[in-house]
C-alpha cells in the first residue's frame, strides 16, 4: 500500500451509508468465561464511536477480534457488508484496521520517519525524504503538526499517539481504534487527542475509542455503547446523543454502566439497619488518609464504620479504591494521617499484625496475591497463618491438622474442590473466592474490607458471597465494602461513599435517594 | 468418604512418582543415545566410551571412591541452590561464593590445627568457609531486597569480582611462605575430614547428603521452609500474607551462599588441602542444571549429582585415554536439559489439551 495515500473517498461521511464493520451476534469465550457474549454493534465512516465498560467487561477481547489478534467463537464480523474474517493483524491492516495502545508501539531510538517506513520489505531501500514530505502532507491534513525528522524519544507520549495515528492514516488506515489511547495522558494532551477524533470522523474516518472517563466518552463521542460483563446492556445513538446536554448524557451512562434500574426506585429489599451499633465506638477509623506514592494517590479520605455497619466504597474502576483497600491493610503505605482499629491506631502496624487485630483484607486479585495457585487448597486456607499453631508446632508442620481444617473449611464454606491437596489455582473463580472467604472470615475479625468480592463470580456465588457479607456485618463487625455493582452496593451497604481521583467525593446514607445522590457524585454533577 | 479418598489419594500420588520417574529418566536414556551420536560423528565408538566412563567412574575402587568424593563439595552446592531456586531466587554467585569460602578456610584452618583438637579446627574452618561464603552473598541480597535489583545479574557479576578477589587472597596475603607456587597453606593430610572406612572417599559426601536432606525437610516440612516456597512461587501474595519478604530474602542468600562457601571448604578440608591460586573448579555452574533436572527435588538432585560426578569423574580418564574432552560430560548434561525441557512442554501441552 503506498504511503501517503489519500483517505479513502469511499469512507467520506455518507448520511445513512452502511457502516465498514459490523458484528453480528459475536461470541468469545474463554476456559470459564465468556468474554463477548452476542455483540451487535455498528462502526460508521465519520462517526466516533465510544466503548465504555469496566475492567473485564470484554472492550480489550473485542478489540482484539476486531485488530485480527483474536477470531470469533460465535457471530460475524461484516466489512463493508461482506463477512470476511479478520485473520491476522496483517489483516486487519489490509483491511484499513488500525489500533493505537496507551503506550506507544513506536521505537524510541528511531525518528518518527524510520519508524514510518519500518515493517516494509527489507530489501527495499527506506525512502526518508519522500516518507518525510508525505508524512508532513498527512499531518497538516488532519491538524497536526510534528516534525518527521524529531528522534521518537524526544516527544511526550501525546506527540507520539498523535504521530502513530499519522502513520497509520499514511498506511490507508480508514478505521481507527483508540485503545485507552487518553489514560495516560496529560489532561492538556487528552484534549487534544479529543479535538483530533473529531477532526478525523469529520475527514471520514470510523473512530473506535475505549475510554475509562465518562467526561471523555461524552465530549468527543458521536455514538456510545456500553459492555458489562461481556455484553452490550445498551448505547445512545448519534440522534438522541447530540440532543442530550453533558450532564444528561453522563447519567445516562452512569445508568447503563451501573444498573439498569429506575435511577428514582430504590432497591427492592431494604438493608437493615437494626444490626448497626451507633451507639458503640465505631470499629475502624480513618482519619485524613493521604498515600502519597501510591498509583492512585489517596487525599484527605476520612470514614468510620460502625460495628454492625456495611460500608460500600462506589466509583469506577481504578479511581483509588484498591490503593485505599491496602493502605487500610498495611500493603500501601501512607503518607499522612492515621487509621484506628477498635480505638487504638495501626497505621504503624506490619501486615500481620494488622490483621492479628482483626483487620481482614479481601482482596479482588485472587489468584495474583490472594493464593499461590500452585499450592494446595489446604496449604492456601493458612497462608496468613504459616506457623502458627496447632498446624505448625515450633515450626514443624503438622500435616494431620493442616488436613482437619481443610476439610472443616472446605464443608462450611461449601468449597467445591476435588480435594484439600487440590492446587487452588485449578479450581474455578468462585471456589477460589470461598477459599479466601473462608480464610478470613475465621477467627476474631473486627474489620472487614471486601474489595469486589463479587467480580467474576456466576450467580449463585454472587448470592453466596453476598450472604456471607451480610453474616459478617451480623456477627458485629465492620465491614468496608469496596464494589463497581451499584445495585450490590445498594444491596447491602448502610452507607455509600463514592470514589473519586483517590478521594471520596461524597458519602450518602441509603435511602430511596441513594441512587440517583450517588449518580450524581459519579458524574460530577455534586461538585 | 475419607475411606474412599485415601486410597485413591494414594494411587495418585504413586501415578505421580511414576510419572515423574518415566519424564525424568526417559530424557537420561534418549540424552545417552543423542551423545552417542555426536560421538559416532566425531569417530568414536559410543559403546566403548560410555564403557570407560562408567567403568572408571563407578565399577574401579579408586573410580567409585573419586565419584564419591566428589560428590560432597557437588551435593552442598546443590543444596545451595535448591534454597535459592525454591524461593525463586536465582544465585548464580556459587562460584565466588564457593571460592571465598575456600580461601578462608584454606588459610584458618591450617593455622588453628596444631593447636586445636583435630575434629574442632575442622568444624571451625567449615564455619569460616560457611561464613564468609555467606558475607559474600550479602551485596546482591541487600540490592534484591531492599532495591529490587535482579540477582541474576549482581550474582553473575559478583562471580567475576570474587573469583579474582580469591585469587588476589591467595597471591597476597594467604601465600604459603615455604613453596614457590602461589598457593596457600596446605592441611596436612592427618588433618583434614577423615575418609571413610579405610577407603579414599572423604567424610564430605556424608556431610553433603546430609545438607541436601536437611534442605528437602526443612523446604517441604517447616514453617520457614514454606514461608521461602511462597515467597517463591508468588511474591504478591507473600506481602499480602504479611511475610516480611525482605527479610526472607536476604535469610535466602545467606543460607544459599553459606552452603556454597561451605561447599568450598568440605572440598580444601576433605580433599585438597589447599586452594592454588588460579583454582576454580566452577563446581557452581555445573550443578545449576543438575538442579534444574531434579527440579528442585532433593532426593532426585541426589541422583543426578551421583550421574554427573560418575561421567565426570570417567570422562577425565576417558580424556587421556580416547582423546574426548572431558568436557563431553557437560554436552551430555546439556542435551539431557534440552531433552527435559521438550518433554516438560509436551506435558504441559497435553495438560492444556486435557483441560480444555
Amino acid at each position: 500500500m503506498p504511503d501517503g495515500q489519500a483517505i479513502p473517498s469511499a469512507a467520506r461521511p455518507i448520511s445513512g451509508g452502511a457502516p465498514i464493520v459490523r458484528l453480528e451476534g459475536v461470541t468469545k469465550r474463554y476456559p470459564g468465561v465468556i468474554a463477548n457474549d452476542r455483540i451487535d454493534m455498528e462502526f460508521h465512516a465519520g462517526e466516533v464511536h465510544v466503548l465504555l465498560g469496566e475492567n473485564g467487561a470484554g472492550k480489550s477481547t473485542l478489540v482484539s477480534m476486531l485488530s485480527g489478534l483474536q477470531q470469533p467463537d460465535e457471530g460475524r464480523i461484516l466489512i463493508d457488508g461482506d463477512a470476511r474474517p479478520i485473520a491476522s493483524p496483517a489483516g486487519a491492516l489490509d483491511i484499513g484496521i488500525s489500533t493505537v495502545f496507551q503506550h506507544s508501539m513506536l521505537v524510541p531510538s528511531l525518528t518518527l520517519v524510520e519508524n514510518a517506513v519500518l515493517g516494509r520489505a527489507w530489501w527495499r531501500r527506506p525512502d526518508r525524504e519522500g516518507t518525510a514530505a508525505r508524512m508532513a502532507a498527512m499531518a497538516a491534513r488532519i491538524g497536526v503538526s510534528l516534525d518527521p525528522m524529531a528522534l521518537t524519544g524526544d516527544l511526550s507520549l501525546g506527540e507520539r499517539q498523535q504521530a502513530e495515528i499519522v502513520r497509520a492514516l499514511m498506511r490507508g488506515a480508514r478505521f481507527l481504534i483508540l485503545d485507552e489511547a487518553t489514560a495516560m495522558l496529560t489532561p492538556h494532551d487528552a484534549a487534544r487527542l479529543g479535538q483530533l477524533m473529531r477532526r478525523l470522523a469529520s475527514e471520514g474516518v470510523a473512530v473506535v475509542f475505549i475510554t475509562h472517563k465518562l467526561n471523555e466518552a461524552v465530549e468527543y463521542g458521536d455514538r456510545i455503547s456500553v459492555l458489562r460483563l461481556g455484553r452490550k446492556v445498551g448505547g445512545i445513538a448519534p440522534e438522541t446523543l447530540r440532543q442530550m446536554d453533558p450532564q444528561a448524557a453522563t447519567g445516562e451512562v452512569v445508568r447503563l454502566m451501573f444498573g439498569t434500574h429506575d435511577m428514582a426506585s430504590g432497591a427492592a429489599a431494604r438493608v437493615d439497619p437494626a444490626t448497626v451499633d451507633r451507639a458503640g465506638d465505631p470499629v475502624l477509623e480513618v482519619l485524613a488518609l493521604y498515600a502519597g506514592a501510591a498509583a492512585v494517590p489517596l487525599h484527605n479520605i476520612e470514614f468510620k464504620v460502625w460495628p454492625g455497619e456495611v460500608f460500600g466504597i462506589a466509583g469506577i474502576d481504578g479511581n483509588g479504591q484498591k490503593q485505599l483497600a491496602e493502605a487500610l491493610a498495611g500493603q500501601e503505605p501512607i503518607s499522612d494521617g492515621r487509621i484506628r482499629l477498635d480505638g487504638a491506631f495501626v497505621d504503624r502496624l506490619s501486615i500481620g499484625a494488622r490483621r492479628g487485630k482483626g483487620l481482614r483484607y479481601i482482596t479482588d486479585d485472587r489468584l495474583g496475591e490472594g493464593t499461590v495457585g500452585s499450592f494446595s487448597v489446604a496449604i492456601n486456607l493458612l497462608l496468613k497463618e504459616i506457623g502458627a499453631a496447632p498446624y505448625w508446632v515450633q515450626g514443624f508442620e503438622k500435616p494431620a491438622e493442616i488436613t482437619e481444617n481443610a476439610r472443616e473449611k472446605i464443608r462450611a464454606f461449601d468449597i467445591r474442590t476435588p480435594s484439600a491437596e487440590t492446587p487452588v489455582g485449578k479450581l474455578s473463580g468462585g471456589n477460589i473466592q470461598k477459599v479466601l472467604l473462608a480464610r478470613e472470615l475465621t477467627g476474631t475479625a473486627r474489620a472487614v474490607i471486601f474489595n469486589k468480592p463479587t467480580y467474576g463470580l456466576d450467580l449463585a456465588n454472587i448470592a453466596a458471597t453476598r450472604q456471607r457479607i451480610r453474616d459478617t456485618a451480623e456477627a458485629g463487625a465492620a465491614v468496608v465494602l469496596i464494589s463497581t455493582e451499584l445495585d450490590e452496593l445498594l444491596d447491602l451497604s448502610h452507607r455509600i461513599a463514592v470514589m473519586d481521583r483517590g478521594h471520596l467525593a461524597g458519602i450518602v446514607a441509603n435511602d430511596d435517594a441513594a441512587r440517583r445522590k450517588i449518580g450524581e457524585l459519579m458524574s460530577g454533577v455534586g461538585e | 468418604m475419607d475411606e474412599i479418598e485415601k486410597p485413591r489419594a494414594l494411587a495418585a500420588r504413586r501415578r505421580e512418582i511414576l510419572d515423574l520417574l518415566v519424564a525424568s529418566l526417559g530424557p537420561v536414556l534418549a540424552a545417552f543415545v543423542i551423545s552417542g551420536v555426536i560421538l559416532l560423528l566425531m569417530q568414536v565408538n559410543p559403546v566403548s566410551y560410555y564403557g570407560y566412563v562408567f567403568g572408571r567412574g563407578l565399577f574401579s575402587p579408586t573410580g567409585v571412591q573419586a565419584t564419591l568424593t566428589r560428590m560432597g563439595p557437588l551435593l552442598l552446592i546443590a543444596a545451595s541452590l535448591i534454597v535459592a531456586f525454591r524461593a525463586g531466587i536465582w544465585n548464580l554467585g556459587g562460584d565466588a561464593q564457593f571460592l571465598i569460602g575456600a580461601v578462608f578456610s584454606a588459610a584458618a584452618t591450617p593455622l588453628m590445627a596444631p593447636h586445636l583438637p583435630a575434629g574442632l579446627a575442622l568444624v571451625i574452618g567449615m564455619a569460616v568457609s560457611a561464613g564468609f561464603g555467606a558475607i559474600w552473598g550479602l551485596i546482591p541480597a541487600f540490592l534484591r531486597a531492599y532495591q529490587g535489583v535482579n540477582e541474576i545479574i549482581t550474582t553473575l557479576m559478583m562471580n567475576f569480582l570474587g573469583i579474582s578477589l580469591a585469587s588476589v587472597l591467595v597471591k597476597l596475603l594467604f601465600l604459603d611462605p615455604a613453596t614457590t607456587v602461589p598457593q596457600t597453606r596446605t592441611l596436612p593430610v592427618e588433618d583434614r575430614l577423615p575418609s571413610l572406612f579405610g577407603t579414599t572417599i572423604s567424610s564430605g559426601v556424608l556431610i553433603g547428603l546430609a545438607a541436601v536432606l536437611l534442605v528437602h525437610f526443612v523446604m517441604t516440612r517447616t514453617a520457614f521452609g514454606l514461608r521461602l516456597r511462597v515467597v517463591g512461587a508468588n511474591p504478591g501474595a507473600a506481602i499480602h500474607a504479611g511475610l516480611a519478604v525482605p527479610g526472607l530474602t536476604i535469610a535466602v542468600f545467606a543460607i544459599s551462599a553459606g552452603f556454597a562457601g561451605l561447599s568450598g571448604g568440605v572440598a580444601i578440608l576433605g580433599q585438597y588441602g589447599n586452594v592454588r591460586a588460579d583454582w576454580n573448579p566452577a563446581y557452581a555452574m555445573s550443578v545449576v542444571p543438575l538442579v534444574f533436572l531434579a527440579r528442585f527435588n532433593g532426593f532426585a538432585s541426589i541422583g543426578f549429582v551421583a550421574l554427573f560426578s560418575i561421567l565426570s569423574i570417567g570422562s577425565e580418564s576417558a580424556a587421556r585415554r580416547m582423546g574426548v574432552p572431558n568436557y563431553f560430560t557437560l554436552v551430555t548434561v546439556a542435551i539431557l536439559l534440552i531433552l527435559l525441557g521438550l518433554s516438560e512442554y509436551r506435558g504441559a501441552r497435553r495438560r492444556q489439551r486435557a483441560g480444555a
